[in-house]
């Protein structure tokens, strides 16, 4: 019994065959893969360099020298882009959440936290973002309020962000939140659990499971939208590009600073990417299909 | 021994293995069935029955062993399994309805797909189902409206709607009240008589008994014993047969 478990399982002729057979396959297509996206690049990059514009383009956009010495300004720039996101990420999803839980009360006396909720989202979701940040980025300093004194443009930036994204994020929590079956629900509330702890307990664990994914892809957004701050003049990586790009009259900085924001996105996706993979390991039954 | 007229063999499963990471469920199993049989599986739960009958479907990679399918080895990486699955049809313990169509359109939908029938061919298709087990009024409706055993009949009428060779069942039965049980047998029973060949897997000792040809017994992962219907009932001879047997009468 002891070694029923480090015991070798012979395999019969035919299955080795089979497993021959799907690695030889699994082969052909890795190759097949790897010919297409040679071949693809190999277009993308000959129609690059063959344009007649190429040259000028190459001095002026992907210059070596320009980029070696823009990167650190635009590193130090793209700190404060990481902190502007924090703090933006941190208060979407607080009022994104508040948002969505006022949006989904049932009881009629609440039918006027409903209708504001649901205009906010409203008008949010259909301002464009840039414009949020002229009205609250100047907006509030123009109104002298005494008791703020002078903000800082990247704390009316972030502000701005969160008003925009919240309303987003309220929405995707309100679609998972609707999504759980209601029988779910029954089940809670036959236990003789309170509306609140049924949100709690029941609701939200499962509805954040389900909007895990697109919560992310919104993060993603987000992670690139904080470069938008820099019209309020807080110096951001996009702003400190601009300034190199002044200082050496040439376009690379502006694409260091958007290299920089990619490799700030990738880590973000892969996690997506893995976070949903091991849900779905956990909660589903596993088959081929 | 009885001795039965045979007709083709349908399905032929020789040495099957499954194994999930390290645990193996299935330990070399062997079973035949033959045109127009119901093949009982029985055993208890985590015996084997249930992966057993998703390897026969290839919704599992088996992990050694063949299984044949009108002599054809469907286990071959070779074949087209969204082929080979039209040919089989495999009805689930909890239904597994579309929820968001309705009950003929959860019937017509591979009709239409996979069939490639116009809409009005798989609509008298589906509603000339759907009128034999008495649903023909609940066509609209959505598979949360009806009740269980109605659900469970609509998912037996949605695999046989596609003329499968072969007829798997999955427990059918297990999720249902004991007074919507009888009606989704009446319609097995109904099956068999039109001469569909059958694998259920099944806690209905009783109707394993009147109705299957053949009942095997498998226990961790392994057929303990088989035999005709009757005679498996009536003269267990396998320790662990017996004990399963009896420990089920005693419920």
């Amino acid at each position: 019994m002891a070694n029923d478990k480090t015991r070798v399982v012979e395999l019969s002729e035919i299955e080795l065959n089979r497993r021959v057979f799907r690695i030889r396959q699994q082969r052909k297509s890795t190759l097949l893969a790897v010919i297409s996206t040679l071949v693809f690049a190999g277009v993308v990059l000959a129609g690059l360099i063959f344009s007649p514009g190429w040259d000028r383009v190459q001095s002026s956009f992907f210059n070596f020298d320009t980029a070696l010495k823009a990167w650190p300004t635009i590193l130090t720039g793209l700190l404060l882009n990481l902190r502007v996101l924090f703090f933006a990420s941190v208060g979407v999803l607080f009022f994104g959440l508040v948002l969505a839980l006022l949006r989904t009360l049932k009881a009629p006396i609440f039918t006027p936290i409903r209708l504001l909720v649901h205009g906010y989202v409203d008008l949010f979701r259909g301002i464009p973002l840039i414009i949020v940040l002229y009205l609250v980025g100047f907006g509030i300093p123009g109104l002298r309020l005494p008791w703020l004194g002078r903000v800082p443009a990247e704390v009316l930036g972030t502000a701005a962000l969160i008003l925009t994204y919240s309303a987003y994020v309220a929405e995707v929590f309100r679609a998972g939140i609707e999504a759980v079956h209601p029988s779910q629900r029954l089940a809670a509330r036959s236990l003789g659990l309170t509306y609140a702890q049924t949100m709690r307990h029941v609701v939200l664990p499962q509805a954040l499971r389900k909007v895990a994914p697109p919560l992310m892809n919104d993060f993603v957004s987000l992670q690139k939208d904080v470069g938008l701050i820099s019209v309020l003049g807080a110096v951001d990586a996009v702003r400190a590009a601009q300034i190199q790009v002044a200082t050496f009259a040439n376009f690379t900085p502006y694409v260091v600073a958007g290299v920089l924001f990619v490799l700030l996105a990738i880590p973000t996706v892969r996690l997506t990417d893995w976070f949903s993979a091991r849900l779905a390991k956990r909660e589903q039954a596993g088959a081929l299909l | 021994m009885t001795e039965m007229i045979l007709g083709d063999q349908i399905l032929n499963v020789r040495g099957l293995h499954k194994s999930f990471e390290d645990r193996e469920i299935l330990r070399g199993v062997d079973i035949e069935v033959y045109r127009g049989q119901i093949v009982a599986l029985i055993g208890s739960s985590g015996s084997g029955k249930s992966t057993l009958l998703r390897c026969i479907n290839l919704i599992e990679q088996v992990s050694d062993g063949q299984i044949f399918l009108n002599d054809r080895d469907i286990t071959d990486p070779e074949v087209n399994q969204d082929v080979i699955r039209r040919q089989i049809g495999l009805v689930f313990q909890s239904f597994n309805l579309f929820a968001h169509l309705t009950i003929l359109q959860n019937i017509t939908l591979a009709l239409r797909e996979v069939q490639k029938l116009s809409a009005a061919e798989a609509n008298r298709i589906g509603l000339s189902l759907l009128e034999r087990i008495g649903l023909a009024d609940k066509g609209s409706s959505y598979p949360d409206k009806i009740s269980g055993g109605q659900q469970q009949r609509t998912a037996i009428m949605r695999a046989v709607a596609l003329n499968p060779d072969l007829l798997l069942l999955d427990e059918v039965t297990s999720a249902l009240d004991p007074e919507l049980v009888g009606e989704v047998l009446d319609l097995i029973r109904e099956l068999k008589a039109q001469g569909t060949s059958i694998v259920m897997a099944t806690h209905e000792l009783s109707f394993a008994r009147d109705v299957a040809d053949w009942v095997v017994f498998l226990d961790g992962g392994l057929v303990v014993e088989e035999g005709p219907a009757k005679e498996f009932f009536a003269n267990p001879t396998h320790p662990r047969t017996k004990e399963f047997l009896t420990r089920l009468k005693a419920v």
